[in-house]
Formats: C-alpha cells, sequence, structure tokens
C-alpha cells in the first residue's frame, strides 16, 4: 500500500483477562472508506476504542499518521470520531456540541466559530437544529451532529462506529450517500465499524472480518469481491446472509 | 512561518468589487484570514458587488470554505451581492457541498422573551410539576391499594437488596455522625450546665433532643443524600435509557415493579435506623458526661431512661417513617419525571435531594406543632 493513514501491527487486545483478537494486522489507505466487519461480539467496536487511542492493547502497535493514538495526552486531535449515539453532550445545544473542539483548538473569533458551525451542519443536514438540544433530536440526526462534531477541525481521518444502526432505510442510505460524499469531495478517510452489508457493499473500498472464534482476521479485501469469491465458509455466509454449515 | 495565502480587494470604477484570493487556505490559519477578510468587505455598502475571485485558490480546506460561505451570506443580508467566481473544478465542488452557491435565506429575527411572560411560563411550570407529582402521589395509593390486595404482584425480589443498600450500607456513616454530632452538642451544653453544677442534667438534654429530633432529623438527611439521590439517578438513568418504557412493554408498572419496594424499603429501614442514631447519640452524651463532666456510667444511663420516655422514642420512630415515605416518593418521582439525557438526570437528581430535604424539615416542624397541639 502505496500511502497508509493507520497501519495496525500484530495487535492483540481484549479486556477482563479474555483475549478477543491477537496479531491483527492491518493497513488503511489514505483517502478510503475502509470497514470493520464481523458478528456480533468479534470485537469490531472494541477495535475502534483502541485505533482512536481510547485503551491500550495488550501487545502490537497502531499508528496514525506515524503517532500513536493515546487519548491520555492532551493536545489537538489529528482525527475525528463519531459514537454510535452520537454522544453529544447533553447539556450543549447542537451547534455548542460542533463549536467546542473550535474554540478549545482554534484562535478564532466566535463569528468565525459560528460561521464554520452554521456551514458544517448545513453540510450534515442539520442547518435548522443549530440551536436544539440532542435531546430534542432523533436517532439519525444525533449521528449527523456527531459526523458535524468529528469534522469540525477538519481532520483528514474519521472512525466512525456503526453509522447505520438504528436509522430507518431512508436515512441510512442518506447517511451512505453523506459519507460518500465527504470521501469523493473533500477525501476524507473513513474507518468504519459496521454489521451493515448493505451500507458497506456501497461505500467501502476495501474492509478486514474479523472473527470471534479464530481471534484473527480472516478476511481482507474489497467486500464485493469477498461477497463474490471468497471460498472460505464464515465469509461467504456473512458477506451472502447466509446459514453456515456446522461440520460434526 | 509566512503566509500560504493572499487576500486583495480589487475595486475599479463601476466594476464590480472583487477579493482575491490566492494561494492555500487551511483552517490552521483561519483566524488571520478571517481578520483580513472582515477589514476587506467592512467597506462594501447596501447595493454594491463583492465576489469572492477564487481562480488564483490552489487548495482550500472545509474549515477555511465555511468561513468564506459565511462571509458571504452576511454580506448578502447586509445587500451586498457576492458570488464565489473564477473557481477551479475542485474548488467549486467544495463551493457547491458548502452551499456557497445557494440562495442566502433571510434571518428570522428573535423576538426577547418580555418578564410577564417568562413569570407566566415558570408559572404554568410549577403548576404543572406540581399536577405531575399529585398524580404521582395518586398512581402510588391506587398501587399500593392493589398491592395489598394482591400482594403476590409485587415485586419482593428487589426488596431485600433496596433494604440493604439503603439500610445495612448506611449504618457505619449513621452511626458515627449520629454520636459526634451528639459528642459536640454535649460539650457546648456541659460547660453552662456545669456553671449550675447541673452536670446530670446534660443527660437529660441528650437524651431527649436525640429521640425526638436530632437522630430522625439526621438520619433522614444522610438517607436523603445516599438513597433519595442514588434513586433519582437510577430511576433517571432507566428512563433515559429506555428500560422504564421496555418494563411497561413487558407488563411491569414502574409504580409496582420499581417505586413501591424502594418505598416500603426506606419505610421499614427508617425506624430501625433512627433507634441506632439514638442509641449512637446517647453515647456520645455519655462520653462527654463521663470523661469531662466526671458523671458515672451508670448515674448517666439511670438518669436517661429516667427523663426519656417510650413516647420520646415513638415521636422519633413515627417521624422517621413519614420522612422515609417523603424521600422516597420525592427521588422516585424526579427520576421517573427525567426526559433528555445525562443533563437531566443530574438536575433531577439534585431536585430530589432539594425537595426532599425542604420536606423533611416541613414534616418535622409540622409535626412538631402537632404533638405540642396534642399535648404530647
Amino acid at each position: 500500500m502505496s500511502d497508509p493513514i493507520v497501519k495496525v501491527e500484530d495487535l492483540s487486545f481484549g479486556w477482563d483477562g479474555a483475549l478477543l483478537q491477537q496479531g491483527a494486522s492491518f493497513e488503511v489507505e489514505r483517502g478510503s472508506v475502509f470497514g470493520l466487519l464481523g458478528a456480533s461480539g468479534c470485537g469490531k467496536s472494541t477495535l475502534m476504542r483502541y485505533l482512536v487511542g481510547l485503551d491500550l492493547p495488550l501487545g502490537g502497535r497502531i499508528t496514525i499518521d506515524g503517532q500513536v493514538p493515546d487519548q491520555e495526552v492532551d493536545g489537538r486531535p489529528t482525527f475525528g470520531v463519531m459514537f454510535q449515539s452520537g454522544a453529544l453532550i447533553g447539556s450543549l445545544t447542537v451547534g455548542e456540541n460542533v463549536a467546542l473542539p473550535l474554540q478549545e483548538w482554534t484562535d478564532l473569533p466566535l463569528d468565525a466559530i459560528g460561521g464554520i458551525v452554521t456551514a458544517k451542519l448545513r453540510l450534515v443536514g442539520l442547518e435548522r437544529a443549530e440551536d436544539k438540544l440532542p435531546s430534542e433530536l432523533s436517532g439519525g440526526m444525533r449521528k449527523r451532529a456527531g459526523i458535524a462534531r468529528a469534522m469540525a477541525l477538519e481532520p483528514e481521518l474519521l472512525f466512525l462506529d456503526e453509522p447505520s444502526a438504528g436509522l430507518d432505510p431512508v436515512t441510512a442510505v442518506e447517511f451512505d450517500e453523506l459519507i460518500l460524499e465527504l470521501n469523493q469531495q473533500l477525501g476524507l478517510t473513513f474507518v468504519v465499524v459496521t454489521h451493515d452489508l448493505e451500507s458497506i457493499f456501497k461505500i467501502g473500498q476495501s474492509c478486514i472480518m474479523l472473527d470471534r472464534e479464530s481471534k484473527s482476521i480472516i478476511a481482507r479485501g474489497d467486500p464485493r469481491v469477498l461477497r463474490d469469491t471468497s471460498t472460505d465458509p464464515r465469509v461467504h455466509s456473512f458477506f451472502n446472509r447466509t446459514r453456515l454449515e456446522v461440520t460434526p | 512561518m509566512p503566509s500560504a495565502y493572499a487576500i486583495e480587494l480589487v475595486k475599479a470604477g463601476a466594476d464590480p468589487g472583487q477579493l482575491r484570493l490566492r494561494g492555500t487556505l487551511w483552517l490552521a490559519e483561519a483566524g488571520p484570514l478571517w481578520t483580513e477578510l472582515r477589514r476587506l468587505e467592512s467597506s462594501a455598502v447596501r447595493g454594491e458587488t463583492l465576489d469572492f475571485e477564487m481562480s488564483g485558490v490552489e487548495r482550500i480546506d472545509g474549515g477555511a470554505m465555511a468561513l468564506l460561505a459565511c462571509l458571504r451570506s452576511e454580506l448578502h443580508r447586509r445587500g451586498v451581492k457576492s458570488e464565489f467566481v473564477g473557481a477551479g473544478e475542485r474548488v467549486h465542488r467544495l463551493i457547491h457541498l458548502y452551499g456557497g452557491d445557494n440562495k442566502v435565506a433571510r434571518l428570522r429575527r428573535r423576538r426577547p422573551i418580555g418578564t410577564f411572560n417568562q413569570l407566566g411560563r415558570a408559572t404554568l411550570a410549577i403548576l404543572h410539576e406540581l399536577k405531575l407529582v399529585t398524580a404521582f402521589f395518586g398512581q402510588m395509593v391506587v398501587s399500593s391499594a392493589s398491592l395489598v390486595r394482591s400482594p403476590r404482584s409485587a415485586n419482593w425480589r428487589e426488596l431485600p437488596a433496596t433494604m440493604e443498600r439503603s439500610g445495612a450500607d448506611a449504618v457505619p456513616i449513621i452511626v458515627v455522625t449520629n454520636f459526634l454530632v451528639a459528642l459536640a452538642m454535649a460539650f457546648q451544653s456541659a460547660e453552662q450546665l456545669a456553671r449550675f453544677g447541673a452536670n446530670i442534667l446534660v443527660a437529660d438534654l441528650i437524651g431527649i433532643s436525640v429521640t425526638r429530633e436530632l437522630g430522625p432529623l439526621m438520619v433522614a438527611i444522610l438517607v436523603c443524600g445516599r438513597s433519595g439521590a442514588a434513586f433519582a439517578a437510577e430511576l433517571g438513568f432507566m428512563q433515559v435509557n429506555g428500560e422504564i418504557d421496555a418494563l411497561r412493554t413487558m407488563g411491569f408498572g414502574p409504580m409496582r415493579y420499581l417505586v413501591l419496594p424502594r418505598t416500603l424499603a426506606l419505610i421499614l429501614v427508617m425506624p430501625l435506623l433512627t433507634l441506632l442514631a439514638d442509641l449512637a447519640g446517647i453515647l456520645g452524651g455519655l462520653l462527654v458526661g463521663v470523661w469531662h463532666l466526671e458523671l458515672s456510667v451508670r448515674g448517666y444511663l439511670n438518669q436517661t431512661a429516667r427523663v426519656v420516655s417510650l413516647w420520646d422514642v415513638s415521636t422519633g420512630l413515627i417521624k422517621s417513617v413519614a420522612f422515609g415515605l417523603a424521600i422516597s416518593m420525592i427521588a422516585c418521582q424526579q427520576g421517573l419525571a427525567t426526559a433528555g439525557g445525562a443533563e437531566d438526570v443530574g438536575r433531577r437528581t439534585t431536585s430530589a435531594v432539594v425537595v426532599s430535604l425542604f420536606s423533611i424539615i416541613m414534616i418535622d416542624a409540622a409535626a412538631s406543632v402537632l404533638f405540642r397541639l396534642a399535648g404530647l
């Protein structure tokens, strides 16, 4: 790979003494939409926590643009993260949520921050929700606001945890289109944790599939190619939504 | 480091004015960029044109584009025509993405809310809250009645655990606090009593004040801070998380399943905690009497037994039951009334503690007056 923005080497992680994945290695190409896939409980969301530096792995190394992510170290974040529920601060309006990183990490005057906030919210279709509290928004709107906040500091890389989970099909499609548009127009790199196959076939350029039983990556590549050509029954069953035949 | 961009204001005769942007525009340099843009555009007046000439822009990120789009909207609202011109294909895509080619909508001016309007809204909010509390009390009475008719429908499983959390776990803090408060009170009064040679009366003072007032009141305050806050936060989080709705859909009414076990637990543990508080308080007074006023242990205890009647202890226990009922009812009502997110959980928890404390003081004052009027 010519220019990876995320590099994971021999990563092992788990919790409460239980190992979830062992020896995982992969790279995310700059400007791509990369999927972290796998069945429930395989450690997709946990892996994302390690990638963004919220937890320290048991072993191995993660680098983002050559730097080891560590949220214990204060500093301007180099990437944005959208959590599954949006994770907006409940006591702040949507606009204030988006303004928060700009106030902390830029020297912009308030009117300029206000302008950026309005533009970012317009970008995700929430220009009328700027003064609303997160509790007044639907699940899809909260996720959109979460993306706007994650994008506030113009990061090159965005992590999205289950962006389409809990959304109706129309909103989910709109969300996919938003991700594609941001990827194609702004050249942003997306790392998306999902098990929504329809979504990843549409937006994903490459992916890895984690497996709970073998605690390893069992497939990697273009999700559409994996769907059509994989001979591994676990991968074939996952990508084609078929029952996995267990041999005695 | 020199700026990677340059801005120039071009105005020639009757031609439209232009802000010519060149170079690379990043969010990292947005502070000085914004200041310069504002300085240059401030001369434009209503009816004029001031376009953004973008042909010299090599690269621009979303943050800088957002600023330019915001400025264009502001110029339009001031009556200054403004468009992006000369942009290359890549920059033009970004202009479109950030709505730089959209028609600028008029801002709706918000009218401030008048004082009377605010006062009216606050009054209506209080009345609404009172209505909810009354309805909650009504529901509780109805649920209690149905529980008496059919005791098996209650959620008895939660009762022992709640009693343990609210009662047994609170014993150390209640014993220590009451012991120390009574000890401090005995020390304060010892000097005055010694002046009149009435050392033994410290037993009277501590015995009566602890059993009638201090014991139940201190227990209520501590239980309010521990269990009241915990009930409100727990139910509030359950409400926010949708767990209460889930219970409802499964046929578990929150009143029967959550509120009544908590209320019953507090009603049962409060008198027991109050008795322990009474004993701890008397022990605090005894320590001062023996070590500071040179009374004998037997003498102090005899005097306490002589002056403290069964009714003195009973009034404290009766009040403690009322306190328990009030704390639980208010905390559960506030918890179940939570709407929104984490902020409202915090607000409702604070509100539960404050309203409970106020109710405790009100109940205590009312009970004192009633007992006095009844000659008890």
